[in-house]
């Protein structure tokens, strides 16, 4: 069997989840102080999100472990590769780990306006920095025979991968409005409803735009053609659709599309990849694929043996969570946050 | 500052922050489940809301536990990317599983705890911090795993210049693993207990919640007597362990210059003098150090001198000798803590049994101050271990040298090491000035989720989606 196969659909798997549950919870943080206009509107906001966040953090946790297991050259590269701009976002997921569970343990004014603050900069960061971390991916980067990153952090900052972050930060924002109007009582339900409305569109364009200038800057060309197949196709209907669905109020079914987007999209820049990895800019063989990367048969055979018999279960009970939790926010409840 | 000595620096203070805390936090955890399990065989309002105490003050300090920890699974990457390559076949994979087995399962029930004092039966609920607490400590054993490996490598082959797992079995037979293992668990519910003892302590001297703290201070105080006398015993053992696989880190440890007599001696304190290779003002407990390392009365120890010729001869030329003065005094202090916390906590279960422990005020009050013993200890351990192994990154494999990002610059590191210790700074004050202020009020002084609203919950909702 082919494993350094299955690990890369695997890691891909970890991100989708990453992306899907965290989208929304940073989509929730980016709009904290939009939504909510007293305090305890913002804590009904926090309490959509309360049971579920730390556990949704730990999929890119494991991610981060499973490409450190299954492809050691490729966690190295990219790792040190992206130095700053990982200091960026553990610092903001620091921040906004603790600002979650201080914020309210003291009722202080400024207190809890500085804590929402950083909740929301802890939040608009990582939704930020994924898109232009893509972007990177999709471009390639400089890097040489013995794998390792030559550019500096401004290289990183090119404006495809700019656009990308504006792509991804909408994205999410758009998720975590649909995610508040399901979510959340009366007005918070409204507020949030009309945001989407309105980011719906705006979300589109930035999208569509990273799509188009993908062609230009990516090698989705060499990989994918002028058609791009089944797959990334479906993303991009999903995106339309959603417009369409806020539009008839079926909010349940428009969340579900920025899923299945988050989802395809996530799915396409992984096969826009494969086998490569990390794609240097310099010389292609020295790009890095799913072989000169992984980790040893055996290894990789004792990790398959491990991930498969567990993950069922960290499957089952983070459903059972999402289901305990499944009603809706009620203004009238006591918050943890 | 060479680049090596800036990400081992920057390194040092981010693991040694999260070390303070998360054995706290695993020891805390247990104490919780405790507390939850005797309420729930008899649910009363103290009961509950001395969980509701001791669940606030544990939730701040798993928040910064947990945060802190991100960074260090990125770190490896960041900073060591020759050592990431060199080792990642092997050490990559208990960090897998580390999060899969165990992040998933103490993030999903803590907050299945927090949030679901009424939408899941008191049983359930119970079992929820019972399966916090022990997430948290798989955590633990999959990260000595990894902890293990870098001491004493086992079950792998070397291929092309790197270390290859060869044996999933070996790594985890590991018997660094086994006995780093149960000192450091033990070390950790020791600090949740002296945590919860302490506490309680300071309400008891005052006088305040008595029902309460009486309670409370009993479960805290003899699992702290328990694991603070186990904690000795497991100690001692890894001590041994350490004299068979890493002697240059027991040499180092003990300051011995030179091979010892045939009786060793264990130095109690001296003037270590690391340029001159001397101990002046030496206070020696005679045979001590022979029955440490071999449980004999006679038996030699090597010394720095002659260890230093061998490696030379094993390794090739270079130096072999971790600093001395750190890892003497580390080790000396650990020891320290660990017989002071042995003596509190029997004395402490002592007065319990006798019922006179309202009576000694000033012990109540010292068992306050004793919170801080296992942290201490528990730091001094950790850079006894990580500081000893220098300078190796995996023993007798890879020089920390050797491992580190080649092509990072310093500026980023100088960045990253500056920013991230201002940040741990800027966290640690705010959770002590939280901490003491949930103490301060005290329990039932804040809101409690049972007072209000929970049955609109129930009535008022639509289901979602």
């Amino acid at each position: 069997m082919n494993l350094p196969a299955l690990w890369f659909i695997l890691i891909g798997v970890l991100f989708v989840g990453y992306f899907f549950l965290e989208g929304f919870d940073y989509g929730v943080g980016m709009l904290l102080p939009f939504v909510g206009r007293t305090d305890d509107e913002r804590r009904a906001v926090l309490a959509t999100i309360g049971p579920v966040w730390d556990a949704n953090e730990v999929w890119l946790i494991t991610a981060g472990g499973a490409i450190f297991s299954a492809f050691p050259n490729w966690y190295a590269t990219l790792f040190s590769g992206f130095y700053l701009a990982l200091a960026l976002l553990i610092t903001a997921l620091i921040l906004r780990g603790v600002a979650l569970e201080f914020r309210s343990k003291d009722d202080g004014k400024w207190w809890r306006s500085l804590w929402d603050f950083v909740i929301w900069l802890g939040s608009t960061i990582p939704g930020f920095v994924w898109g232009v971390a893509m972007g990177n991916i999709l471009h390639g980067m400089p890097i040489n025979g013995h794998m390792d990153y030559i550019g500096g952090f401004f290289t990183l900052l090119n404006p495809y991968a700019l656009a990308g972050g504006c792509a991804t930060g909408l994205l999410f924002v758009l998720h975590g409005a649909l995610y508040l109007s399901l979510k959340t009582p009366s007005p918070l339900r409204e507020r949030s409803m009309r945001i989407a409305r309105k980011m719906s569109r705006l979300t589109m364009v930035a999208y569509f735009g990273f799509v188009v200038l993908s062609y230009f800057f990516a090698d989705f060309v060499n990989t994918f053609g002028i058609d791009p197949g089944p797959v990334p196709l479906l993303a991009g209907s999903s995106m339309v659709a959603v417009g369409f669905l806020l539009r008839s109020g079926l909010l349940g079914w428009a969340f579900a599309m920025t899923a299945l987007t988050i989802f395809l999209s996530t799915m396409s820049v992984f096969l826009a990849l494969y086998p490569r990895v990390i794609i240097s800019r310099l010389n292609p063989a020295w790009d890095l694929t799913v072989y000169n990367a992984a980790s040893n048969h055996y290894s990789l055979t004792v990790m398959s043996i491990v991930a498969i018999s567990a993950l069922p279960f960290v499957l089952a009970y983070q459903i059972w969570t999402y289901w305990i939790f499944r009603k809706r926010v009620s203004l009238h409840e006591t918050f943890h946050y | 500052m060479t680049n090596v000595g800036l990400a081992r620096l920057q390194f040092g203070v981010t693991t040694s922050y999260h070390f303070l805390i998360v054995p706290l936090t695993i020891g805390m955890a247990f104490q919780l489940a405790l507390l939850e399990t005797l309420y729930w065989r008899r649910p009363t309002s103290e009961g509950r809301q001395l969980l509701d105490f001791f669940g606030r003050l544990f939730l701040i300090n798993f928040a910064v536990g947990v945060v802190t920890g991100i960074l260090l699974e990125f770190e490896f990457g960041m900073n060591w990317s020759n050592y990431a390559r060199f080792v990642g076949d092997v050490f990559g994979a208990p960090l897998a599983i580390e999060a899969l087995v165990s992040f998933f399962m103490e993030s999903t029930f803590i907050a299945v705890w927090i949030f679901g004092w009424d939408r899941i039966s008191p049983r359930i609920h119970a079992w929820s911090m019972w399966l916090v607490a022990l997430g948290s400590s798989l955590s633990a054993f999959w990260i000595l795993v990894a902890n293990a490996f870098m001491q004493e490598p086992t079950g792998y082959r070397k291929v092309h210049g790197h270390a290859v797992m060869n044996n999933f079995l070996a790594l985890l037979g590991n018997p660094q693993l086994w006995v780093e293992f149960p000192h450091t668990e033990l070390a950790a519910l020791c600090t949740g207990a002296f945590f919860v003892a302490g506490i309680s302590a300071y309400y008891l001297q005052k006088g305040q919640y008595l029902n309460e703290f009486q309670q409370s201070f009993r479960t805290g105080i003899y699992v702290a007597a328990v694991t603070s006398i186990l904690v000795i015993v497991a100690g001692h053992e890894q001590a041994q362990h350490l004299a068979a696989i890493q002697p240059m880190n027991l040499a180092v440890s003990e300051a011995l210059w030179h091979t010892s007599s045939v009786h060793a001696s264990w130095t109690l304190a001296a003037w270590v003098d690391p340029v001159r290779q001397i101990n002046r003002f030496a206070v020696r407990i005679p045979y001590m150090l022979s029955i440490l390392a071999y449980n004999r009365l006679s038996g030699r120890v090597m010394g720095i001198d002659t260890l230093q010729h061998m490696y030379m001869r094993r390794y090739g030329p270079g130096w072999y000798v971790p600093p001395v003065l750190i890892t003497y005094w580390a080790f000396r202090f650990m020891i320290l803590m660990g017989l002071l916390m042995a003596f509190m906590a029997v004395k402490g279960v002592f007065l319990e049994r006798r019922k006179r422990l309202m009576k000694h005020p000033r012990f109540l009050k010292l068992m306050v101050y004793a919170v801080g013993l296992p942290l201490l200890g528990n730091l001094m351990g950790w850079v006894m271990a990580e500081v000893g192994r220098q300078p190796w990154v995996v023993y007798g494999l890879e020089t920390t040298v050797q491992g580190v990002s080649p092509t990072v610059p310093i500026v980023d590191v100088w960045m990253t090491f500056i920013g991230f210790t201002l940040l741990y700074g800027i966290l640690g004050v705010l959770d002590i000035y939280l901490l003491v202020k949930c103490i301060r009020l005290g329990p039932g002084t804040q809101e409690s989720p049972d007072d209000m609203g929970l049955m609109e919950v129930n009535r008022s909702e639509e289901p979602p989606l």
